[in-house]
């Protein structure tokens, strides 16, 4: 077991170094030169020849590359050209808002689609499987903001329950914070409601036709356990898995949520430094959101000998 | 050359089992609806020239933001540009953004990933590659791309293929691996086909009810990040109506006027709908094994 997390902690070392290569040379290779946005539109080239000078990019790209890779390995993840201030401390101060709505997405989003989908798969082929999946296949295919328009519109305009707009932090108001966070967060879990609630009903499908549900049921062991208990938990790796790639949605659906709803969190942050060309923020941001995927599967990976039993390394 | 002309038969079977049922099989409602509503959206976009009653660019000041009427039939923009033409144009460009990615991001898959595939060599390095190509972000690959290379249309349609590129390869890579181990390829091998011989005329078939399946879907996504990205600021330039950019130039009157996001919401949301309805379809007709699987 051990050995086996070892060579996957090992695996995404190479995975990470592509990802910082291709980052840096993605923004190095393309038009647009960050010492023209430091130095602004009166700059002189004798001027931008010392801006270039400092911030190194007169070197040669290899010695760019290891400079800014041992800084990161240091902990210095630079300086933003836009607002000259460390960019570390600027994702800090704005990871708060993205952490909560995301945590309080995924309790909405597990809590509403694992029943969805095992009931659908109960009710195989009834007006409720139905229901599940017209609702899946709907999430799937109306934009991020077009739902988050559409709630705005119902629940903050016409009903008047909720502010159209903004985010307190929770320790400034629990109240505040949640009547704000919610429809956020329901904003964003509609799309990952459709896709675990799709993958729990397939998965479940298949467990419930094994002959153990059957010997369960014939011994006469209540429903709901044969449904949650015999047959969930046998279904649980392929729903772990699409949590797991469906994290990715995540990050890109935080990206829209906060600008739908006004929330000072990192999505904002990074849509608004690559639209500034702000080089060592969106080197930062990619990096750092690439990292959170590559780790968030390698516990999924490590956790299915948790739910499969069979599963051993 | 028998296991030639097998592999031949093989790709025309696929082929017109694309196009007819298999015996006692029935179209449920729900795909005929959606091929009926697609049919409907891609001909009106494409025609929209031909009937839509104003040019999508020409600005009216004395009619800003104009409610719903008999002149403008989904009211005004905050140009006075009538939105009811706009949004049948944009569904033009939207469209062609949709079907473009598609089949740039297949392709670009299919060469990689029959590579990958076929010379074991590559298949680790490749692999990789793509695997750390997946763990960025998607929308943020495409914003960066956009923000790096212009608001240009070709551009985003390279944008929204990246991020697709590797989820291609790895689908094609894992049919070319199962199908190499297959007497037929064996046999080419040992009468001396040549390499692109036995990727193309033998391995390449297999993969195409895969691929088909896979371009629906990455059809409708790139219409979804098309619109994705222009709501971000990073899409095609506004002088190009997309569905996108018309939601995206909504946003600012949202309060006054909600359809300009409404509207195209609609007609997109309708559109990956039966899009991603008959992938689903094309799917089970094409591989009963996922159907049993998806019930």
């Amino acid at each position: 077991m051990l050995s086996y997390i070892l060579k996957r902690v090992l695996a995404t070392v190479p995975v990470m170094i592509i990802v910082a290569v291709f980052v840096f040379l993605l923004l190095r290779l393309t038009p647009g030169d960050p010492a023209a946005i430091l130095a602004g539109d009166a700059a002189t080239p004798a001027q931008l020849e010392r801006i270039r000078d400092r911030l190194g990019l007169n070197d040669p790209l290899h010695i760019q590359f290891f400079t800014w890779v041992f800084q990161m390995l240091k902990g210095d993840l630079g300086t933003s050209l836009i607002s000259n201030t460390d960019v570390g401390g600027m994702i800090v101060s704005r990871l708060g808002p993205t952490i909560n709505i995301a945590l309080m997405t995924i309790v909405i989003s597990v809590a509403l689609a694992v029943p969805m989908g095992v009931i659908a798969a109960w009710r195989h082929r009834t007006w409720v499987d139905f229901a599940v999946m017209s609702f899946s296949v709907l999430g799937f295919s109306i934009p991020v903001f077009v739902i988050g328009y559409i709630f705005i519109q119902i629940f903050a305009i016409e009903l008047r329950w909720f502010p159209v707009q903004g985010y307190t932090a929770p320790s400034a108001g629990l109240w505040d914070f949640f009547s704000q966070a919610i429809l956020p967060s329901l904003t964003l879990a509609t799309i990952y409601v459709a896709l675990i609630a799709r993958m729990t009903r397939a998965s479940m499908l298949e467990v419930l036709g094994e002959d153990y549900i059957r010997t369960a049921r014939a011994k006469g062991v209540r429903e709901n356990v044969v449904l949650f208990r015999h047959a969930l938990r046998n279904a649980a790796v392929p729903i772990l898995t699409i949590i797991g790639t469906g994290f990715a949605l995540l990050i890109s659906g935080v990206v829209v949520t906060e600008s739908v709803f006004n929330i000072p969190g990192i999505g904002r942050l990074t849509v608004d430094a690559i639209l500034a060309r702000d080089y060592p923020v969106i080197q930062a941001m990619i990096l750092l959101t690439a990292g959170i995927y590559v780790l968030v599967n390698l516990i999924i990976d490590v956790s299915y000998s948790f739910f499969d039993p069979r599963i051993r390394y | 050359m028998a296991d030639m002309q097998d592999s031949r038969r093989s790709a025309f079977q696929t082929m017109t089992g694309l196009l007819s049922l298999p015996r006692g099989a029935r179209l449920g409602a729900g795909p005929t609806i959606a091929a009926f509503l697609l049919v409907v959206i891609v001909a009106a976009s494409l025609l929209a020239p031909l009937y839509v009653p104003y040019d999508p660019l020409t600005m009216d000041a004395m009619a800003r933001l104009s409610p719903a009427s008999a002149e403008h039939w989904l009211g005004t923009d905050q140009y006075g540009r009538d939105t009811f033409s706009r949004v049948m144009y944009g569904g033009r460009v939207s469209l062609l953004i949709g079907v473009g990615a598609s089949l740039v991001s297949v392709a670009i898959g299919l060469c990689i990933g029959l590579i990958a595939g076929f010379f074991r060599k590559l298949d680790g390095p490749i692999m990789r590659v793509m695997d750390s190509l997946m763990a960025i972000p998607a929308i943020l690959l495409a914003i960066a791309l956009v923000a790096l290379n212009g608001p240009s249309l070709g551009s985003v349609i390279i944008a929204i293929t990246i991020p697709e590129v590797p989820r291609v390869v790895r689908l094609v890579r894992s049919v070319v691996l199962s199908a190499r181990e297959e007497p037929y390829v064996e046999a080419a091998t040992a009468l001396g086909s040549s390499m692109p011989k036995i990727l193309i005329q033998h391995l390449m078939p297999n993969t195409l009810a895969p691929l088909i399946v896979q371009g629906t879907y990455i059809c409708a996504s790139a219409i979804l990040i098309e619109a994705i990205l222009s709501f971000l600021g990073a899409g095609v330039s506004t002088e190009i109506p997309t569905w996108g950019n018309i939601m995206a130039e909504g946003r600012n009157y949202f309060q006054i006027k909600p359809g300009l996001i409404f509207w195209p919401g609609l007609l997109l949301s309708l559109c990956i709908l039966s899009i991603n309805l008959l992938g689903d379809t094309a799917r089970d007709l094409l591989d009963p094994r996922m159907k049993k699987r998806e019930g």
